[in-house]
């Protein structure tokens, strides 16, 4: 394409170098987060004496850790503009059949995990191919049918029991340390660290916005959206899988309505992290930091004997203003 | 009494870090269709939102019949008798053809404010009747043609007693035939005395039309003169600020071997018994009715929908194609119709939309490189020369041209031998379509086959090497270039069945 007197515009070069603007830097959603969580340890210290202490803001994660393992896949399905609310169901059907497997089917713990970790991915799979194979339907409508059926299931296989008696080994998982640091925070750390390369760093990842942006674009760009879709929310029924490791070796047992209202609690962790449900915002920094918030929130007010209930309204009120400040910050600069 | 309706003088609109419109005049009369010329970007569309209430001006006075006015919302604009009808329809597919036009201006019982479903879907009998139509008011919105979606929205300008109404590119999606039939009921309105703003990129609009062209250029007013006082050339220079000597540059390229071949294509309800071949340099037009089955058919050679019958060959390999990703993976790249919906990121950068289908080019087994890809990001937009500061300016602030260049830009990050181009110059002003033009023939010369689906006359005969005409699903006619005429295909696109889809 040599120059020619009627090409009508100069020819022009284009800078490839990201723009950087301070005011940008600093106006990030993750710095107020970061603020808040700051706010949230500092407001623990002053109430309780036995809040600020590193030992104690590291064991405290042991006890709010294990449902964030799904937050990161629901992030990705809130940035493709999705959402799945079957995941605390989902942790419930397979701890009980990780349950069932061990004390009913004589088979090995290993087994018994494996089958665990196999079902939650199931359950994910079926969501993803019912909500690329039913695209007129909402993901709402369909995880819901989901959410309502995998809890049934849980119920006829266990009816309304618990089921515990694990191998002491199995209680690793929720209480045991690695060199002092509890087993649960190393994976949490690998987890998020290895999430957040795959929505940062992949081509899959870039994948997940585009979809989350524009799905007829991205199709036509030659992006395979169903098979992004899909191997997403198996992602999810696998997380929830992992959740429900932790979480039946922490309490010692299952039981059916276990880790109910999970869904609602992930997702608003995912929301206060900047992950926005009108798709393609968010990252993954920001759901770590509001997993953190939301924890130590629940941790500090346990110990100084708020009930949990305060909790409720707590984290709704942080929610909404997770979800009104950007809005608000946007009018004010438009002008 | 003024002479004039409306009169703008010293309209000046300014956005941070833009002037959308510096020192602007127009004048209206009554009872005149108005044509309003400009490249994308010319402030067109600032222009329209200030007489619509929609901005406030920074500086300039607004006289409504002799009278200084201002707005300061929509609402006041309407209540004086102004209304706009937008390029784009905007209205509630779902809901009733009278429930359309009255929507925000329903008529109540003054006491009980009970809605008068009754009153209403009279008047707006009357007023389709008046405007020559018989769609049914009751009618359900969403069935109706674009063309008589159309006549919906200018029912609904009537009906908030509009004296003064504003046609943003009405026929911009609209064949010939639906065209002359808004032609035909815009003159009607202008014989009751309504004036008529006609904003549109085509010629043969202002022509049949318009009896005072107002032109404006990046935002400055260029002059306005009666249609019959200047020629065409004359209002190219007025739009464009430079003479444009040759629209179409039809270039001598050698055509090479056969490349893709089609046979026997078929999709019931669609089209049927398509076949052709195309060779290397050689751009093949498309052209047609709109819903001739001719993007329906590009759509199955690019894997969006499958067909059911007959078979695609592409360098004598037999193709099974099921997604368009094996579609530019083989060889075969589409630029769709809609650029904005289908085409574009609108929330991305330049760079990443244009990177988007080639990840795996820069890329190692799944990990990006950002370094390499903003580096051929910035050789492919200025390969195709996108107009931006940066790889990183966001899709939706650039012109309809500039969006489109990056959606071709787009093809070039795959290895094609095929490229599809749908509608390329739909809605780009004239300066950026004749860019679009270059890169296009220079793409055949690169050796790419080119099919390229047209509804312009002028442009499918300018720039293809033979044309396909498709009527009904099925190609009717194949002309070589020294059959090319206007007459010619439209006998083809046209040909005996009598006419259906006549809208209204």
């Amino acid at each position: 394409m040599a120059q020619k007197n009627i090409q009508p515009y100069m020819q022009r070069t284009l800078s490839a170098d990201r723009p950087f603007s301070t005011r940008q830097f600093f106006f990030q959603w993750e710095w107020l987060l970061a603020a808040i969580l700051i706010g949230v340890i500092a407001l623990n210290t002053s109430l309780s004496p036995y809040f600020l202490n590193i030992n104690s803001l590291r064991d405290a994660t042991m006890v709010f850790l294990d449902k964030a393992f799904i937050v990161f896949p629901m992030a990705f399905i809130m940035i493709m503009r999705d959402i799945d609310i079957s995941v605390g169901s989902t942790v419930a059907l397979s701890s009980v059949v990780m349950a069932t497997v061990y004390n009913s089917l004589g088979a090995s713990m290993e087994m018994a995990v494996v089958t665990c970790l196999l079902v939650g991915a199931i359950c994910g799979l079926v969501n993803g191919l019912l909500i690329v194979k039913f695209k007129e339907l909402s993901a709402v409508i369909i995880t819901l049918a989901t959410m309502i059926l995998y809890r049934g299931i849980a119920y006829i296989i266990l009816e309304d029991q618990a089921s515990g008696n694990f191998p002491e080994w199995f209680g690793f998982f929720g209480w045991g340390y690695i060199y002092g640091i509890p087993f649960i925070l190393i994976l949490f750390v690998i987890v998020a660290f290895l999430f957040g390369l795959l929505l940062h760093k992949t081509t899959f990842g870039r994948h997940i916005y585009a979809i989350g942006h524009n799905d007829v674009a991205s199709k036509f760009s030659g992006v395979n959206v169903d098979r992004v879709k899909v191997i997403v929310f198996t992602l999810a029924g696998l997380m929830s899988a992992v959740t429900a490791v932790f979480l039946a070796s922490r309490m010692g047992s299952t039981r059916p309505n276990i880790a109910s209202m999970y869904e609602l609690d992930v997702i608003a962790m995912a929301a206060l992290g900047g992950i926005s449900t009108a798709g393609g915002k968010g990252r993954l920094i920001g759901t770590v930091i509001a997993i953190l918030i939301v924890g130590y929130l629940q941790y500090g007010l346990g110990l100084i004997n708020i009930p949990s209930q305060t909790l409720l309204i707590v984290v709704g009120a942080l929610l909404l203003f997770a979800v009104i400040v950007p809005k608000l910050n946007l009018s004010r600069f438009k002008k | 009494m003024s002479e004039y309706v409306l009169e703008l003088k010293g309209i000046t609109k300014r956005f941070p870090g833009v002037t959308a419109l510096n020192n602007v005049h127009f004048k209206l009369k009554k009872g005149e269709i108005h044509a309003l010329m400009g490249e994308n970007g010319a402030g067109k569309s600032t222009f329209i939102k200030v007489i619509t209430g929609v901005h406030s001006p920074n500086e300039g006075e607004i006289f409504l019949d002799g009278k200084p006015v201002t707005f300061t919302n929509p609402i006041e604009a309407q209540d004086v008798g102004i209304a706009a009808i937008y390029q784009h329809v905007t209205n509630y597919p779902d809901l009733s053809v009278t429930e359309n036009i009255f929507i925000g201006h329903e008529k109540v019982h003054p006491k009980t404010k009970r809605l008068l479903w009754r009153e209403m879907y009279q008047e707006a009998k009357s007023i389709l009747a008046q405007l020559g139509s018989s769609i049914d008011p009751k009618r359900e919105m969403g069935t109706l043609s674009v063309a008589q979606q159309q006549i919906i929205e200018i029912a609904k300008a009537i009906s908030t007693n509009a004296r003064i109404i504003i046609m943003d590119e009405p026929t911009a999606a609209l064949t010939a035939r639906e065209s002359e039939e808004l032609y035909r009921i815009a003159e009607g309105l202008r014989d009751q005395g309504t004036s008529i703003i006609f904003i549109s990129h085509r010629f043969e609009d202002m022509y049949r039309l318009a009896s005072q062209v107002t032109v404006f250029r990046d935002a400055n007013y260029i002059g306005s003169w009666g249609v019959n006082e200047i020629t065409n050339d004359q209002l190219i220079v007025a739009m464009v600020g430079r003479e444009i000597t040759q629209v179409f540059p039809h270039k001598k390229h050698p055509i090479g071997e056969e490349v893709l071949r089609v046979e026997r294509l078929g999709k019931t309800g669609y089209f049927a018994d398509i076949s052709f071949s195309l060779r290397r340099g050689e751009i093949l037009g498309l052209t047609g009715l709109v819903g001739a089955g001719r993007t329906e058919m590009c759509e199955t050679l690019f894997g969006i929908t499958n067909y059911d019958t007959g078979s695609v060959y592409l360098k004598e390999e037999k193709l099974q194609i099921r997604h368009p990703k094996d579609a530019m993976k083989k060889g075969i790249g589409y630029l769709s119709e809609d650029r904005q919906k289908q085409g574009l990121i609108l929330q991305w950068g330049i760079g990443r939309n244009i990177t988007l289908p080639a990840l795996e080019r820069f890329s190692k087994r799944g990990w990006l490189n950002e370094r390499n890809e903003g580096q051929l990001a910035k050789q492919l937009a200025e390969k195709v020369h996108v107009k931006a500061k940066s790889v990183f300016d966001l899709a939706s602030s650039l012109s309809g041209g500039n969006q489109q260049k990056v959606a071709v830009a787009k093809l070039l990050t795959a290895d094609l031998d095929v490229i599809i181009l749908d509608e390329p110059t739909k809605g780009v002003d004239i300066g950026a379509k004749s860019a679009i033009y270059e890169i296009i023939q220079d793409l055949a010369a690169q050796g790419y086959g080119i099919i390229m689906v047209s509804s312009e006359m002028p442009e499918v005969i300018g720039m293809s090497d033979r044309i396909a005409v498709m009527k009904e699903g099925r190609i009717t006619k194949m002309l070589e270039r020294d059959e090319f005429s206007q007459e010619a295909i439209l006998a083809a696109a046209m040909s005996e069945t009598p006419d259906k889809t006549k809208a209204g």
